[in-house]
């Protein structure tokens, strides 16, 4: 079993914070599929539409029957150890500062034979379970795991490696007056955050959640409107340097379309939050969390969006909030383009309408604000970058998959007219 | 008027016989603003943004973009800001005339009663009680309702509540009294509002608002220092920025204050 | 390996081996793959009296020629041959050059081939080289920590211990054997003499590898001549003729890990081509990167029974003047491995031995060599394999 993870002592103030350095980043068009079903947390490889052989490693066309149809599905993740290895040096600088370093061949009960990272619970040609995880650099890579969980198995370092664990993490939620705010704290401590930082803005006007977020352990209310350059900056240099993993749950929501609301102030007060507090956020935090992704057991992480479903494709009653969570979306890339070379992730959560006020006059089913929480610690517990809180989200991502332009028009069209 | 009225006045303020007092609280980002139900539009925060900092946006200088609505921080309603103002002549700040923006103030003290009573109504009763002690309000004057409210801070200047903010102001009486009995200029307040923090329960909702811009008169509100000037005597400078059809404006409001009365 | 029909494939008779050099190696070098190119080419052509516009046919292996390739190389080294070819298959490249200059020599499609590798080594550049190997390996194993092919052969002896009992000390004893016929050759990169202690105590690399496993990376290179027999007689050389050479790529794919190379499908018509059989060797050289893989090769070359190499190397004295003499030079384990060259340094060393001409490292009356080829982890497995028997020109 995985020896449990001690909480880091304090930082030695005189020792050089270690620059983070990454694994192998580079991957051919086929092999990014693997990287894009890791972002979802799914075991996929490539399956020949003609001949059913699974590939691996990922091919431009099937090595039994050359057919170029080669579209990823979820595979059965079984397979057998064949051989093992412990790395002990690496020319490559990531591993050879992580060594001892496990690695396997694990034959696939799908087929293929995988080269893989073996969880440290693993027994010696023993029967495993194979996850696809993005590793430091943003790339899926497959890890082979016991086939029955084992204590502390998340601590195992190979898999934190690849993972998000709010585990002995600081945590900041950006936005306290979210209704989601207190059950999201609520449950990053439950993961075993070491400190959970909540952000309020308009300290002046109160909100009902304000009392059970001060009464949950570990939690330090603390300024922040993300409206707001300065207030964002001048938290960001009071707790930037030991926020390893920042939530962002700041949200502004109206109603209306582009014609119901005959003006632009509540879609300048959207943007505002939902794309500019984004950015605003980004530059205040995003440097120091990219500085400090090798910096042990703590370090920084990953960084969460939460976002509307509908940020894929429109939903008309909430037609600019929609459009504004899109401008996010895209910032979120943008994002993650630039805090690659630093290991940081961006994990989006996608939801369907939540369990609040704005949502009040929309039919179930809705996202609950537990769900919610569920949600974001498994998506970091996972290290993943994509995922879909609620029955909503994933039918609307399935549907987009298939078609987005048919889902545009499933979205958008009313009833039948005259 | 002749020129050494001017004369004088220039150096009696060098010479610190008649001071200046800035009424005028600083633009800040987290200085609280009026808040209305989340479905109505709402009044923007004051934002500043940089443009550059003698750095690579621009070396040699540094200076920023703002944003803020016109009723942000200390600031000016005119006219046109309400519904029953709206088919005044000259009702919007850059119409008004601009000798309407200085003038004699007198200033009502309730700043005990507000310290009980966060719900403190300045009504007739009130003022004439004022008058007693400091003569008639003179036609033309702005008048002025201390509570030093504006030592408070954060939420307890704020101070909403479950069913709204509490905070003193004028009963319908009480404005319509200042407006029909004492033809005045305008009104102005410590609070966020010229009307009470409750002021919408009243008939009509907002009675400071209806009343004042309805007869034309100016509103000023989240005023300061209202402490350092005298009941009556000091005269008022009260400026809004000449927006177009603006209903209001942030603006720095001064009041000279004679030496005797400091 | 049997097949519905069992053709019978032309000789390699009439064309023949000569001028065998090799440049003696760098731990690193300053100097360019082209620079080591020209340095074997003018070796080798020294060597038969030849001027480079006498050669009318030019191969080249090589990893670090980039942006250039044998096209490059005929401008840049002032050649024009009308037989131009370029083997990228790092380990096999060796015999599969010499059987490809064989043809063309037997058509007269070329007179002399000049059949040459070679690569640079920099600080640095092999890691580089490795990043860029192959889109298998960027894609499916160098994520995993596999600097290089270290851990990829760990677990092929992972497991070939657990199949075949085989243990550390079997194959300690090649590389021990090894270092011995290295300390007989003066251009060998490692000069001191290796004991079992020593490479049972090694430092552990990636386990069940530990340094002496592994290869040193450096720079060198190796050329060699095809002509025509009668080409060598007229200008008095000594030669090797080839009797018998195959190659085999990407073979036994649905084997999940690799316990058996390409070698194991067309050994026996290698055999019968040469007409002899694998008492009637009297040296192999085996392609060497980790002893695994000659382990390998003895049993998929039909000197023992797949399984029992182990205990073959426990029975027999590996060294020159032992009674199974194998990698006279050192082999790339212990003279190093200059890249290509690898691909090259065996059959290099096999012809200087039937020729008579090792100096050295030469194993008394040596007449019949074979030298094998292995090269390429694309992925998990090496996919290019080869072997070739060469014989003394005048028996």
């Amino acid at each position: 079993m995985s020896t449990a993870l001690t909480p880091p002592p304090r930082k030695n103030p005189q020792k050089r914070t270690v620059s983070p350095t990454r694994p192998p980043e580079t991957r051919s068009r086929a092999a990014m599929g693997l990287s894009a079903a890791a972002a979802e947390g799914r075991f996929a490889l490539q399956c020949c539409s003609e001949c059913d052989r699974v590939q691996y490693p990922p091919r431009d066309a099937c090595c039994n029957c050359l057919s170029t149809e080669l579209p990823w599905k979820n595979i059965s993740p079984n397979g057998t150890i064949l051989a093992e290895t412990t790395v002990q040096t690496s020319t490559k600088l990531y591993f050879r500062e992580r060594a001892p370093w496990r690695t396997g061949s694990v034959k696939l009960d799908a087929g293929p034979t995988l080269i893989c990272h073996l969880h440290g619970d693993c027994e010696r040609n023993g029967r495993v379970k194979m996850i696809n995880r993005l590793d430091r650099s943003g790339q899926g890579v497959l890890l082979a795991m016991p086939q029955e969980r084992s204590p502390n198995m998340e601590d195992d370092p190979q898999l934190r490696a690849m993972t998000s664990d709010p585990k002995h993490r600081r945590v900041l939620i950006t936005d306290a007056r979210n209704p989601n705010s207190p059950t999201l704290a609520k449950a990053i401590v439950e993961a075993g955050a070491s400190m959970v930082f909540i952000g309020e803005g308009e300290s002046w006007r109160p909100y009902p959640e304000q009392k059970e977020l001060a009464a949950i352990d570990k939690v330090e209310i603390l300024p922040l409107d993300v409206t707001d350059t300065l207030s964002v900056q001048r938290l960001a240099g009071e707790i930037g340097g030991k926020t390893d993993i920042l939530i962002n749950n700041a949200r502004f929501v109206r109603p209306g379309g582009v014609l119901a609301r005959g003006d632009t102030g509540f879609a300048r007060d959207e943007m505002e939050v939902n794309y500019l507090g984004l950015m605003r956020l980004a530059q205040a935090f995003g440097p120091g969390m990219c500085s400090r992704t090798s910096d042990g057991v703590n370090s920084a992480v990953a960084w969460v969006n939460i976002l509307s479903v509908h940020a894929l494709s429109n939903a008309p009653d909430y037609g600019c909030f929609s459009a504004s969570n899109a401008a996010a979306r895209s910032l979120s890339q943008s994002m993650r383009a630039e805090f690659r070379s630093s290991g940081l992730r961006v994990m989006n959560v996608y939801c369907g309408p939540t369990d609040d006020d704005w949502h009040q006059p929309l039919p179930p089913p809705k996202v609950l604000l537990s769900a919610l929480a569920r949600s974001v610690v498994q998506g970091l517990k996972d290290g993943l970058e994509e995922t879909y809180c609620g029955d909503v989200a994933k039918d609307l991502y399935e549907r987009f998959r298939q078609n987005p332009n048919v889902l545009e028009r499933e979205m958008t069209m009313g009833g039948d007219g005259a | 008027m002749s020129q050494s009225t001017l004369t004088d006045l220039a150096s009696q303020i060098a010479a610190g016989d008649i001071h200046i007092v800035d009424l005028t609280h600083t633009l800040d980002p987290d200085f609280p603003v009026i808040i209305l139900p989340p479905e109505f539009g709402q009044c923007a925060r004051f934002r500043m943004e940089e443009i550059s900092a003698y750095d690579h946006r621009g070396p040699a200088w540094k200076w920023h973009n703002i944003t803020l609505s016109e009723h942000t921080g200390t600031h000016f309603d005119a006219p046109s800001h309400w519904i029953s103002g709206r088919d005044v002549p000259n009702n919007s700040v850059d119409e008004i005339a601009p000798e309407m923006f200085v003038g004699p103030v007198c200033v009502i003290d309730c700043s005990v009663d507000a310290a009980k009573d966060d719900d403190f109504e300045l009504t007739p009763e009130v003022i004439q009680d004022w008058e007693t002690k400091h003569g008639k309000i003179p036609k033309g004057a702005w008048v002025l309702m201390r509570t030093d409210w504006s030592k408070k801070s954060g939420a307890a200047y704020l101070n909403m509540r479950e069913d709204g903010p509490h905070s003193p102001g004028p009963t319908p009486d009480g404005i319509r009294f200042l407006i029909d009995k004492r033809e005045i200029r305008g009104f102005g307040t410590e609070t966020i509002g010229t009307d009470a923090g409750q002021g919408s329960h009243y008939t009509p909702p907002y009675p400071a608002h209806y009343f004042l811009h309805g007869a034309g008169k100016y509103g000023l509100q989240c005023l300061a220092n209202l402490d350092q000037l005298p009941p009556t005597g000091a005269i008022l400078m009260a400026a809004p920025l000449k927006i177009r059809n603006g209903t209001g404006s942030p603006l720095r409001v001064l009041a000279m204050v004679s030496g005797e009365n400091a | 390996m049997t097949r519905a029909s069992k053709r019978i494939r032309q000789s390699y008779d009439g064309a023949v081996l000569v001028a065998p050099f090799s440049t003696p190696y760098q731990r690193y070098s300053i100097d360019t793959a082209h620079w080591w190119i020209a340095k074997a080419l003018r070796g080798s052509l020294d060597a038969a009296g030849l001027k480079p516009t006498e050669i009318d046919g030019f191969t080249v292996s090589s990893f670090t020629l980039f942006p250039d390739t044998a096209v490059g190389l005929t401008q840049h080294l002032g050649l024009c041959p009308r037989w131009l070819d370029h083997i990228p298959m790092g380990g096999a490249s060796g015999v599969v050059a010499m059987r490809r200059a064989a043809r063309a020599v037997q058509t007269g499609d070329a007179d002399i081939v000049a059949c040459v590798s070679g690569d640079t080594n920099h600080i640095d550049s092999f890691r580089q080289m490795l990043s860029s190997f192959s889109r298998f390996a960027s894609d499916a194993s160098y994520p995993y920590g596999y600097g290089g092919p270290n851990a990829n052969f760990a677990l092929l002896t992972d497991r070939y211990m657990q199949e075949y009992g085989a243990t550390r000390e079997d194959f300690g004893r090649i590389c021990v054997a090894q270092r011995d016929n290295a300390l007989k050759n003066p251009n060998a990169v490692m000069k001191k003499p290796l004991s079992l202690d020593d490479y049972m105590n090694a430092r552990p690399i990636s386990d069940p590898i530990a340094l002496f496993d592994c290869v040193m990376p450096c720079a060198g290179s190796e050329a060699f001549l095809v002509m025509s027999e009668e080409e060598a007689v007229k200008r008095n050389l000594p030669f090797a003729r080839i009797s018998g050479a195959i190659e085999r790529h990407n073979a036994h794919p649905e084997d999940p890990i690799q316990l058996r190379g390409g070698w194991t499908m067309d050994i026996d018509e290698l055999y019968d081509t040469a007409q002899c059989t694998p008492d009637q060797i009297d040296l192999l050289q085996t392609y060497d990167d980790y002893p695994v893989i000659s382990i390998m090769q003895i049993e998929d070359l039909g000197f023992c029974p797949k399984g029992d190499a182990a205990q073959f190397v426990r029975d027999h004295d590996l060294t020159i003047e032992g009674d199974f003499p194998h990698n006279t030079s050192g082999g790339q384990l212990s003279a190093g491995q200059a890249g290509a060259a690898g691909g090259f340094i065996g059959l290099v060393e096999a012809i200087r031995q039937v020729t008579g001409k090792a100096g050295p490292t030469q194993v008394k009356d040596a007449k019949r060599a074979m030298a094998s080829g292995f090269g390429m982890i694309n992925y998990d497995r090496g996919v290019c394999s080869a072997a070739a028997i060469i014989q003394a020109g005048d028996p």
